[in-house]
């Protein structure tokens, strides 16, 4: 693994070493992306630019990807924005996970789909400002105008004089060169790499074993260590009888601290079995220890309420629904899910008089060091993190919580120490995806227009239940949004696409309820909707009109909406993240019962930046979407998660899966995520084919328990 | 404790451990081979597959005492320059996304296509049932088998 040692001084002598060539230092930390210059070897005036491409040389063509990567493929499709202005050859560039560094990079943390949106402006500057440079140093050797050059390939070409000449052999020369105030970023239209479906530059890695995750990091003379961690939420350590597991083989000590018993050895399963021989006794922090029971019926009396928050209000609801022809009520309702990476949580921490070094998984590198600083006094600039790559975050690995224990614990016993989680720790140790229950109420004239809508959000832990300006708020006269929320001792973090991963499936199977109520087709009824927010719009719009009809026109189109046989179709359509997503599920029967067959997604997230990632991305949160919305679960008693791994906590496997049609808009847009955008849809088209299909509504997840199977 | 023999890889391989210790941990702290993953200890998620005599196996819930002779194969062996068909097809199909769980069901399916080189797309869905991607990367993990399938054809 790279070092994190090298300091930026080092670094950039290192590639003077190498032989010089060709490095650019730009900004990140600017909105409007400041154009990047030139660095050379032996100035230090690069301290005030903060991250590099280089060309080497030899050709090579190197990138630091700054943002920690989970599987969304930043690490691909960062390295293609530059190489498609530089016109690098592919084949010659190489991508580095580089540590976390706040002052070279910027918002390096993997959350929000917000990566490529944030970064780009700044990485097509940077790559055309090598570009230029390169072409410059070219035409100054042939003592020709830079205009009549042009670039393929990592190579510059002067057609008039057929003279080529390669990147590596210019890079020394184009360090030597001035780079004008703005550079001309390349037409849409002229794209060679962007778009194209190149493959994840860690295949060879992944399909070879290399370890490359988190869990796979080992130092010479650290120790392993588990936590017991208290087993129902809201209980704490009462007595700790650690004998028998400190006399067992491997084990160096047995450290209580917080409400942590930590068992360390030189051995995972050493410290896993030493760790079963713990007696630790548990009391109640004071309040009643929660059950899933509890949680229903605290819910339910948040609905019934009358304090819950305004989140958004158009008009007057009460006349409207005084005045209603008709009207349609229904609750929605999900359990805690977990976000079930399959990697474990674990963290590497070697805390030293000197300073403190992290080397592990997480989403928030920059949020691990500032709460390690805290945690332990530890000024910032004596804390390096280490970033390898994520068996998958989903959310879970925005807390840091793994970190600090593994801190905390390296602090005490003075060693570096490997924290390890069981997949037990983490299905019964929190941060999970907070339980909500909706109420949904739709008023309609005797036209069938909806005149009236109120929607109440009611959480455990959920903060505002609600995204009180999405759709369809802004396309109705009057409309009243709140939330309420119980706070909890069980733990809850953001979950793949936050909020939206629920309410965007209640939302969409009530308003398939409203559409039939109406007398209308679902999607006429969307499209009339957004056609009465464009003409007379509500209130503030945050949604973008036109792009959300063209996702659901084109959906109904490409999946023939209404024209099939022997197949339910359900809609469903949702902008989240800056993404406008539809989505229409096909159930059919098969042997007599019905099951999803086939799901098509249509897109709009501007350009696409890797084709294959990216329609990776939408079929894998389709999936996902559809596993949870179908298998998954996580119930309480007393405090006591009662699912603790994989023979009880269900999760979507190959058998069950769809088909999956996934269509891309083109539009002109500036690219937005698909990390997230492409699942909260899933649920609510699943729901409303399988309403069609069975006359059942499904109020409740996980589907399967109403389904049967 | 005792000393165990292991047939690794093609290499003889000699560990100092209690005898209930699985070969996942085996693998993984004591030989240097981090390629083989854990990631639920009990055999429900396929992410530490790996062959015993050429057979797929989930190596969290094999003792390292019941290996005796057998030959144990991790993904660091299955070949020598990263070249069997399934690595490659991986690759072609681009399959990984986080990538965590790709050892076991490049070893999962190894194991199948050896015994059933010439498999029905639901063939496939029934030996690949036991291995879980959280990513949901399903779609290409099945072409990827099928793929690699019609190579070892050629």
């Amino acid at each position: 693994m790279a070092s994190v040692k090298d300091s930026r001084r080092s670094f950039i002598r290192n590639v003077a070493l190498a032989g010089g060539g060709l490095m650019i230092g730009f900004r990140w930390d600017t909105v409007k992306a400041k154009m990047p210059s030139v660095i050379h070897a032996a100035d230090t005036a690069a301290a005030t630019f903060n991250s590099y491409l280089t060309v080497g040389t030899d050709g090579i063509v190197t990138i630091w990807s700054p943002n920690p990567e989970l599987g969304q493929n930043i690490m691909t499709s960062f390295a293609q924005i530059v190489a498609e202005e530089l016109d690098a050859d592919w084949k010659k560039v190489r991508v580095l996970q580089a540590p976390l560094d706040t002052k070279r990079f910027d918002r390096q943390l993997t959350g929000g789909s917000g990566a490529i949106p944030h970064s780009w402006m700044r990485l097509r500057k940077a790559g055309a400002s090598a570009r230029h440079l390169l072409v410059a140093a070219a035409a100054k050797r042939w003592g020709v105008p830079a205009s009549e050059c042009t670039t393929e390939l990592n190579t510059v070409h002067h057609k008039p004089s057929k003279r080529s000449l390669e990147y590596g052999a210019l890079a020394e020369e184009a360090a030597g060169m001035t780079l004008p105030e703005e550079v001309k970023l390349k037409d849409k239209k002229d794209f060679k790499l962007i778009g194209r479906p190149l493959r994840n530059v860690a295949n060879k890695d992944i399909v070879t074993g290399k370890g490359i995750y988190g869990i796979d990091f080992v130092r010479e003379g650290m120790v392993y260590a588990m936590i017991q961690r208290p087993t129902a939420f809201g209980t704490r350590i009462k007595s700790v009888n650690d004998a028998k597991a400190r006399s067992m083989p491997g084990i160096i000590d047995v450290v209580r601290f917080k409400n942590y018993v930590a068992v360390v050895g030189r051995s995972t399963w050493e410290v896993l079995k030493a760790r079963k021989e713990l007696v630790v006794e548990y009391e109640s922090e004071g309040p009643a220890l929660e059950s899933t029971a509890d949680h229903e019926r605290l819910q339910k009396e948040m609905l019934d309420s009358d304090k819950l928050t305004v989140r958004r209000k158009n008009g007057d609801v009460a006349a409207a629904f005084a005045a209603a022809a008709k009207i349609v009520k229904a609750e929605y309702q999900s359990p805690f899910v977990v976000h079930s990476p399959m990697e474990p949580m674990n963290f590497f921490a070697d805390v030293r008089t000197d300073g403190v070094e992290l080397v592990g998984p997480t989403q928030t590198p920059g949020s691990a060091r500032s709460q390690v600083s805290k945690l332990l006094g530890v000024p910032e600039d004596k804390i390096t993190v280490q970033l390898t790559r994520l068996g998958g975050g989903f959310g879970r690995r925005l807390r840091n919580d793994y970190a600090l224990e593994a801190a905390e614990l390296s602090s005490i016993i003075k060693k570096p120490v490997k924290l390890i989680w069981t997949r037990e720790d983490d299905m019964t140790g929190g941060i999970y995806r907070p339980s909500v229950r909706y109420r949904f109420e739709a008023a309609l004239d005797a036209k069938g227009n909806m005149i009236g809508y109120k929607l109440r959000g009611a959480g455990v832990n959920a903060d505002n239940s609600t995204r009180e300006d999405n759709f369809p708020s802004g396309a109705v006269d009057n409309l009243l949004i709140e939330s309420a929320d119980h706070k909890s001792p069980i733990t809850t973090g953001a979950w793949r696409a936050p909020t939206t991963n629920f309410l965007a499936y209640a939302e969409q199977a009530f308003l398939d309820e409203v559409a039939l109520a109406a007398g209308k087709d679902p999607v006429q009824f969307r499209l009339e909707l957004l056609d009465r927010a464009r003409k007379k719009p509500v209130g503030a719009i945050k949604y973008n009109i036109d792009r959300m009809e063209g996702v659901i026109k084109t959906a109904a189109e490409r999946s023939g909406w209404g024209k099939k046989k022997g197949v339910f179709q359900g809609f469903s359509v949702y902008f989240s993240h800056a993404s406008y997503v539809a989505q229409v599920c096909e159930v059919a029967m098969k042997d007599g019962k019905p099951a999803v067959k086939k799901v098509y997604a249509v897109s709009d997230c501007g350009p696409i930046i890797n084709e294959s990632g990216a329609r990776q991305q939408v079929m894998g949160a389709i999936v996902d979407g559809m596993g949870h919305a179908m298998y998954s679960r996580l119930s309480f008693r007393e405090g006591r998660p009662q699912q603790t791994n994989y023979h009880q906590y269900r999760l979507i496997r190959m058998k069950e899966i769809p088909e999956v049609d996934v269509y891309f808009m083109s539009t002109d847009y500036d690219p937005t995520g698909l990390g997230e955008p492409a699942l909260p849809p899933t649920g609510g088209a699943v729901a409303n084919a399988f309403f069609r299909a069975t006359g059942k509504r499904l109020y409740k997840q996980p589907f399967i328990n109403d389904l049967g199977g | 404790m005792p000393v165990y023999k292991l047939m690794v890889n093609g290499k003889e391989r000699k560990v100092d451990v209690a005898d209930d210790t699985p070969l996942l941990w085996v693998l993984r702290d004591h030989l240097g081979l981090p390629g083989t993953k854990f990631g639920c200890g009990m055999g429900q998620c396929g992410a530490c597959t790996i062959h015993l005599n050429g057979s797929a196996v989930k190596s969290c819930l094999l003792p390292v005492s019941a290996v005796g002779t057998s030959k144990v194969t991790t993904i660091e062996g299955l070949s020598a320059k990263g070249d069997h068909p399934l690595q490659l097809a991986w690759d072609e199909e681009d399959v990984p996304q986080c990538g965590y769980c790709q050892a076991g069901q490049i070893m999962t399916a190894a194991a199948f296509l050896a015994r059933n080189p010439n498999p029905t797309e639901q063939q496939v869905m029934d030996a690949m049932h036991g291995n879980i991607c959280r990513c949901g990367a399903y779609h290409r993990i099945r072409q990827g088998v099928l793929a690699a399938a019609r190579k070892k054809k050629k």
